[in-house]
């Protein structure tokens, strides 16, 4: 074999010399000429003009001639659409060939041409192959169905392919199974509405079965199309983690990925407190850290998931810093992950031997990797408080050796060192001014000129040094200015009588020399401040600023939960949704963790914070935020270091529906009292599967209480205050905020419309999507007014609950869509159960007696809320203010027994008893009809009641 | 999925081009070639984004494979097909060369028409491959329609990986345990990390479609068989009593032949093999591992320009067994002018080039000890950086397995054909290479 000889003929005149051979009477030559006619196609050269040469070919008994034939075919035909249609008879012959494997070729090859005319004649071979008696004619037809669909998908649609496809995943062949799968998710995800793989338990059996019997491309097509289940309870979750797991000893790292994928996903349903939970995590570690054994390629990939996974959960692999250590020879794209891992994961256990490795890596070769190592150091530093001094001492030492960017990095870090611990290494502040000269990266230099602000009152010469740095300030960068000019005010006003020259001079370079708006903002600011007020002026600019925590430099969660549904892809190696980097409408839908799992161990769970329900509005990070940093002249630090903990009770919600979060609610203006510890009591098996599903109500309900708080009064439903439930950024500046009430027995959702964009808006409507309780606005929306720029506009909308029901996940969630001139948005949010309770709830007690009676044991729930000083009286009276009304009070043994009822709008009564005992009520409800109501409506309202 | 395949050589020249998906066009081509081979510097990722196409490659000696795609695919998947893509024309033509390529490209194109349709991947077993792709070409149109179906069978079956109607006069198997040894180790002789990692190699020659189960000293399975088979004959309890007879595997997977729930469930390893060679499984362990060489550093800074530097090497097995192909390399600072090495054993180079101190000694048996020692003198410079003192690595191979592991049994049943597990002739070895295997100094 001597092909590559096609590779070399250049001459002139090629086209003509190989025209004739295409139509030589020898096969051979034919042959011959083909083939160079793809080596030409190959390089590049444009053949395009043998076309009519070729296709004559085509019909030949030649299976490899036919084969490059249509390789050219595939490549040309669409610059010659007319032609094509003379090779329409060749395939459809060839789809009724004898042999199998050339109706497959044919009705392969045929998919890929994308010729109108051509497709036209596809539809009825491939609708004979999609059922032909041969496996490999299936798995092929299958395939095509998408090629089809993405050159015609209506033509698609009209001839019912989608159905046939669709019978192909019940096929006895588990490749076609596989294939099918592959076709129809991807069919999918370019309707993202269309209930098209319709996933069913009786289809993820197919699928689970299939998963054992195909080849390995086939098990991720099956893994990748599983995790875009969503199981109806923890038990079939459980149950296909089990069939999932045996996966994770394949040898290919994309057959395990996928399968991490599915178990992390599903594991999110799965109780805590679960043997098989924990059996679970433990079986996730050795595989993720086999595949940093795969070539370094597969490393790089597993790595950057493996980043993701440690932030999602991070006690798998926090046993296992070892594996992270970079070898010497590993590819530098390798090394940098498990630097990034190796931080995740230091804790005080291991952080000595971190620091070690540290170290050693700092004197590597690679840049970029010392520096990377460098600023490890002091990410250690911030996060285990206990390694902080021998990091600082770490620093000094890579500080002495003078590499130029090893100081700078060193700088940046202590700097953020400095943030974290003030008063306590400023010792080093001498060592760090000495290297002042060979700074020559802006950030470096930024952080240098805020150490000499900062401390300028223990640095003599803080004057000296700042106005060094100002001869050359219109050079610098606009970071460097910046900070420069906030360091000079702190120095002013620190040491008001030496520095008056300087500051008038950096804030008239600020203000009158610079072209930046930025720069000039803040030096205008400061001038006023300075010049109206000193003493303002020095609030704020020597603030208190708040301390940065480790956390900056994790991703955001709805990103990171995002993400973690999107494992082993490359959304997961670029840490970016596929929207990012994916046109069109594909990877447009945004995946979802499943709720999750609640149950009463809330507390212990690492992650409160960061496993809220996604729908909830993000943590908001309000944009005068970022300017009060701005002012606080805290541009330097990270971004999130100005937002406190994420977020108050509403994302706690979702798994501290009566623990910590409920507490401090109510707690708060009653007065401290022993505490008693929140549990779940006797919470049926069925339970938690819909108990995570409920965040924000418990918290908001925990208010009722506060409200009406002492006074004994019933003074209406309780009314949370408004949260945002429609970004901005993601409305096209329109940003909705709102909350619920019931007023007078009407249902109330008020809102408050801001126009954050640059023109105005107006032709507002509301819709809601079907409900779990048939909630739907009562009229319209009513914004009258067109609203301008800036403007906010508050509204309320009264909502019936007359509309059409479906179950939603959790119970209580409510799909919305808003309209106005600009676009369609759509957001969802959360309306508190008690929201539901109609004021006839008051059952009679004849009635009441009898049905308390009926109720079977399991359609009972308990628990107990802590730290609430109410007397049963005031309580009652406080409840009945939300529709929660006390039928009988018995006292027994010093426990005040309340027997209440509550009625919801579609008439399930719900019925509770609660027991007070002096200093810590204790609840137990019970309900009955609908379970799934029961759970959520206990979970839920328990917080009213106390 | 993929969007296209392309195969360049070192210089950047298209040797094949397959275009699988409407949305790349010839122009990926050329930016690939542009940002990426074309790049100054070092490739700092093998995924690259170029205007929103995503671009995997790997290479295999000059060669650059891409894949390229405008979608979010699954990238582990993408890498292991460029793997499979390698191993399948390695199995076809040899190694990977411009050469091969080129004389190649029409079997290339053909199998890439079989193993990618629309992007995604298809059955890519050599086995399956081999009967209906062949270079010859004309082949397959001269199978009857058995045959024919035969084939489609096999391509899509559940044993895509093997054919039926396999015979061998003889049948035979041989087993290779492969293991590398990995070591970190501080000056001071700190294990700071160790790890083997192992292979699993199976040569099968055997007729028909054989059940094979393959037994290894899996301390899990040991415990249990300890656990449930008191009654039975002595000798295999003592097997399981005496310490270092089993061993704690960390992690193990398997070739796609291996029954994985099988193995999840009861833990026994049964599969029908392919033919010919393949890797049966691969395997981790951390625990109680028999590090074969024990290397000892001294280095000494005389002065600015002088340094001084003793290894000893101490071998840690059995003294009736030896070691092969030993070599020590000790890095010298860039600045080095001259070295002068005095050793006992072997012959030790300086090698400017590679910067290091070579050291090979042919053989060595267990339990011995020997040293280098070597003065090098250096050129007086201006740098300020400290010479990084890479650290001090070494290669090895040993006629046993370092984890311990022992093959127990692999049984052969072929209840179709006429012959049993005891006719059939089995082989097995052990061979334990370094891989990684560094002392810091």
């Amino acid at each position: 074999m001597t092909d590559s000889k096609y590779f070399t003929t250049t001459k002139k005149g090629e086209i003509f010399e190989l025209k004739a051979e295409l139509n030589s009477d020898k096969k051979e030559k034919k042959k011959e000429a083909v083939k160079k006619v793809i080596a030409s196609m190959t390089v590049g050269k444009d053949v395009s003009a043998l076309f009519p040469d070729v296709v004559n070919c085509m019909q030949t008994d030649n299976l490899e001639l036919k084969k490059l034939v249509y390789l050219y075919l595939m490549n040309y035909a669409k610059s010659q659409p007319d032609m094509a249609i003379m090779a329409v008879n060749t395939f459809v012959k060839d789809c009724e060939d004898l042999n199998p494997l050339i109706r497959a070729l044919a009705v392969r090859t045929m998919g890929c041409i994308r010729v109108d005319k051509i497709t036209e004649y596809l539809c009825e071979p491939l609708r004979k192959c999609l059922k032909d008696e041969d496996p490999y004619v299936r798995k092929t037809a299958a395939v095509c169905v998408a090629k089809l669909h993405d050159i015609n998908a209506q033509l698609v649609e009209d001839q019912g392919f989608l159905d046939t496809l669709k019978d192909l995943i019940s096929d006895s062949n588990p490749m076609v199974v596989a294939n099918a799968v592959a076709a129809l998710s991807e069919i999918a995800e370019s309707h993202p509405n269309s209930n098209l793989l319709d996933l069913n338990p009786q289809t993820i059996n197919k699928l689970l079965t299939a998963l054992n019997e195909c080849t390995e491309w086939g098990q991720i097509f099956i893994l990748d199309c599983l995790a875009s289940y969503l199981p109806r309870d923890d038990r079939e979750s459980q149950s296909i983690c089990e069939r999932v797991t045996p996966r994770l000893s394949h040898a290919n790292s994309a057959v395990v990925l996928s399968a991490v994928k599915v178990l992390m996903k599903f594991m999110e349903m799965l109780p805590k407190d679960l043997d098989y939970y924990g059996t679970l995590l433990k079986k996730l570690a050795p595989p993720l850290v086999t595949l940093l054994s795969a070539e370094p390629e597969l490393q790089y990939v597993a790595l950057r998931n493996i980043n993701l996974i440690v932030q999602k959960r991070p006690e798998i692999l926090k046993h296992e810093m070892k594996v992270f250590f970079v070898k010497y020879n590993d590819p530098i794209y390798v090394k940098l992950e498990k630097l990034d891992i190796m931080i995740r994961l230091a804790s005080q256990a291991n952080i000595a031997q971190v620091l070690a490795e540290l170290k050693e890596y700092a004197t590597e070769v690679d840049v970029d990797f010392v520096r990377k190592a460098v600023r490890a150091i002091g990410r250690c530093a911030i996060k285990v408080e206990q390694s902080a001094e021998r990091c600082v001492s770490t620093l000094l030492d890579l500080i002495q050796t003078k590499v130029n960017y090893v100081v700078q990095e060193a700088i940046v870090v202590i700097k953020d060192i400095f943030r974290k611990y003030p008063n306590k290494y400023e010792s080093v502040i001498a060592t760090l001014c000495e290297n002042l000269d060979s700074l020559d990266e802006p950030e470096a230099r930024a952080a240098m000129i805020w150490i000499v602000g900062e401390y300028a009152e223990r640095i003599d010469n803080a004057d000296e040094l700042l106005e060094s740095f100002l001869e050359g300030f219109h050079d610098e960068s606009t970071q460097v200015q910046l900070q420069l000019l906030t360091a000079i005010v702190k120095l002013f006003l620190k040491k008001p009588t030496e520095t008056q020259e300087l500051v008038q001079q950096v804030l008239s370079l600020a203000t009158q020399d610079s072209d930046n708006p930025d720069l000039r903002d803040r030096g205008y600011i400061y001038w006023r401040l300075l010049s109206t007020d000193p003493v303002a002026a020095k609030e704020v600019v020597l603030a208190e600023k708040p301390l940065i925590s480790e956390e900056t430099d994790l991703i955001e969660p709805t990103l990171l939960e995002e993400l973690i549904c999107h494992i082993g892809t490359l959304a997961s190696v670029y840490h970016k949704p596929p929207s990012a980097f994916v046109e069109g409408s594909r990877g447009v839908q945004h995946k979802r963790l499943p709720p999750r799992a609640g149950s009463g161990e809330s507390t212990e769970s690492p992650d409160v914070g960061q496993s809220g329900p996604s729908e909830a509005p993000p943590a908001v990070i309000p944009s005068q935020g970022d300017l009060l940093g701005d002012l606080l002249n805290l541009d330097l630090a990270p971004p999130t270091a100005t937002v406190p903990s994420v977020q108050p009770s509403m994302q706690m919600g979702a798994m501290d529906l009566l623990g910590g979060g409920l507490d401090s609610l109510l707690g708060g203006d009653i007065g401290g009292s022993p505490s008693m510890g929140a549990g779940l009591g006797a919470a049926p098996a069925a339970m938690p599967a819909s108990l995570g599903g409920a965040p924000a109500v418990g918290g908001g309900l925990g208010d009722l209480f506060d409200l009406g708080g002492g006074v004994g009064m019933p003074t209406g439903s309780y009314v949370a205050p408004k949260t945002v439930w429609l970004l901005a950024m993601k409305a096209k500046g329109l940003e909705i905020s709102g909350t619920f009430a019931r007023r007078g027995g009407i249902i109330q959702m008020d809102l408050s419309l801001t126009n954050k964009a640059m023109s105005v808006m107006t032709d507002f409507a509301i819709q809601f999507n079907r409900n779990s309780f048939g909630l739907a606005p009562a009229g319209p929306l009513q914004v009258l007014t067109p609203l301008s720029p800036n403007q906010t506009i508050d509204v309320s909308l009264p909502l019936s609950t007359s509309g059409p029901v479906m179950k939603m996940e959790p119970l209580n969630n409510l799909q919305v869509a808003v309209k106005n001139n600009i676009d369609v948005f759509y957001f969802s949010c959360q309306y508190p159960l008690s929201l539901l309770f109609v004021e006839d709830g008051k059952m009679d007690r004849q009635v009441f007696l009898a049905t308390w009676k009926d109720i079977p044991n399991d359609n009972e729930a308990q628990f107990q809320i802590k730290d609430i000083h109410l007397n049963s009286d005031v309580a009652s009276n406080k409840l009945q203010g939300s529709n929660i009304f006390t039928i009988a009070k018995r006292t027994v043994e010093g426990q005040d027994m309340l027997y209440q009822s509550v009625k919801l709008t579609n008439g399930i009564w719900v019925l509770a008893e609660m027991r007070i005992q002096t200093g810590n009520p204790n609840y137990t409800w019970m309900c009955w009809r609908r379970p799934h109501v029961r759970e959520c409506v206990s979970q839920n309202d328990s917080p009213v009641i106390s | 999925m993929i969007g296209g395949l392309f195969i360049y050589n070192h210089k950047g020249e298209v040797l094949i081009s397959r275009v699988y998906r409407d949305d790349i066009g010839r122009n990926a081509v050329d930016a690939f070639r542009v940002n990426v081979i074309h790049a100054r510097q070092q490739v700092r990722s093998p995924v690259t984004n170029i205007a929103r196409t995503s671009f995997f490659h790997v290479k295999r000696s000059n060669i650059w494979l891409a894949a390229v795609t405008k979608q979010n695919v699954n990238a582990a998947m993408v890498f292991e097909f460029l793997y499979k893509m390698c191993d399948v024309m390695t199995a076809y033509f040899g190694k990977i060369s411009e050469e091969n390529i080129k004389n190649n490209f029409v079997l290339i194109y053909e199998l890439l028409d079989e193993i990618l349709d629309f992007g995604y991947p298809q059955n890519s077993e050599t086995g399956a491959l081999k009967t209906f792709i062949t270079q010859q070409g004309i082949k397959s149109q001269h199978h009857t329609k058995e045959e024919q179906s035969q084939i489609t069978s096999q391509v899509t079956g559940q044993i895509g990986w093997r054919r039926e109607g396999i015979k061998y006069r003889r049948n035979e198997l041989f087993l290779d345990v492969l293991e590398s040894v990995n070591l970190l180790m501080s000056p001071q002789g700190q294990v700071l990390s160790a790890h083997v990692s192992g292979r699993v190699v199976m040569k099968s020659y055997l007729s028909g479609m054989p059940e094979c189960k393959f037994g290894m000293n899996d301390k899990i399975v040991i415990d249990k068989q300890g656990k449930g088979g008191t009654t039975d004959d002595s000798g295999k309890s003592e097997l399981g009593g005496s310490g270092k007879q089993s061993i704690a595997i960390d992690d193990c997977t398997f070739h796609q032949c291996v029954r994985l729930s099988k193995f999840d469930s009861e833990r026994s390893i049964s599969f029908i093999p392919p033919d010919g060679e393949y890797e049966l499984m691969r395997y981790r362990t951390t625990k109680d591992i028999i590090l074969p060489f024990r290397v000892i550093p001294l280095v000494r800074e005389v002065g600015r320009t002088k340094l001084e530097v003793k290894v000893v090497i101490k071998s840690n097995f059995k003294p009736s067994l030896l070691a092969q192909k030993i070599e020590v390399r000790i890095p010298t600072p860039l600045n080095t002018s001259g070295v002068q090495v005095i050793c006992m054993k072997g012959k030790a180079k300086y090698k400017a080039s590679e910067n290091a101190i070579v050291w090979k000694i042919k053989r060595m048996a267990g339990m011995k000890e020997s040293q280098i020692s070597a003065e090098i003198e250096l050129l007086p410079t201006n740098d300020k950086k400290k010479w990084a003192r890479p650290p001090i690595s070494m290669n090895f191979e040993v006629p046993f397995a370092p984890s311990g592991l022992k093959v127990r049994y692999l049984k052969v049943f072929e209840p179709k054909l006429n012959y049993s597990d005891h006719d059939v002739i089995k082989w097995v070895r052990y061979i334990g290479r370094s891989g990684i295997y560094e002392t810091r100094c």
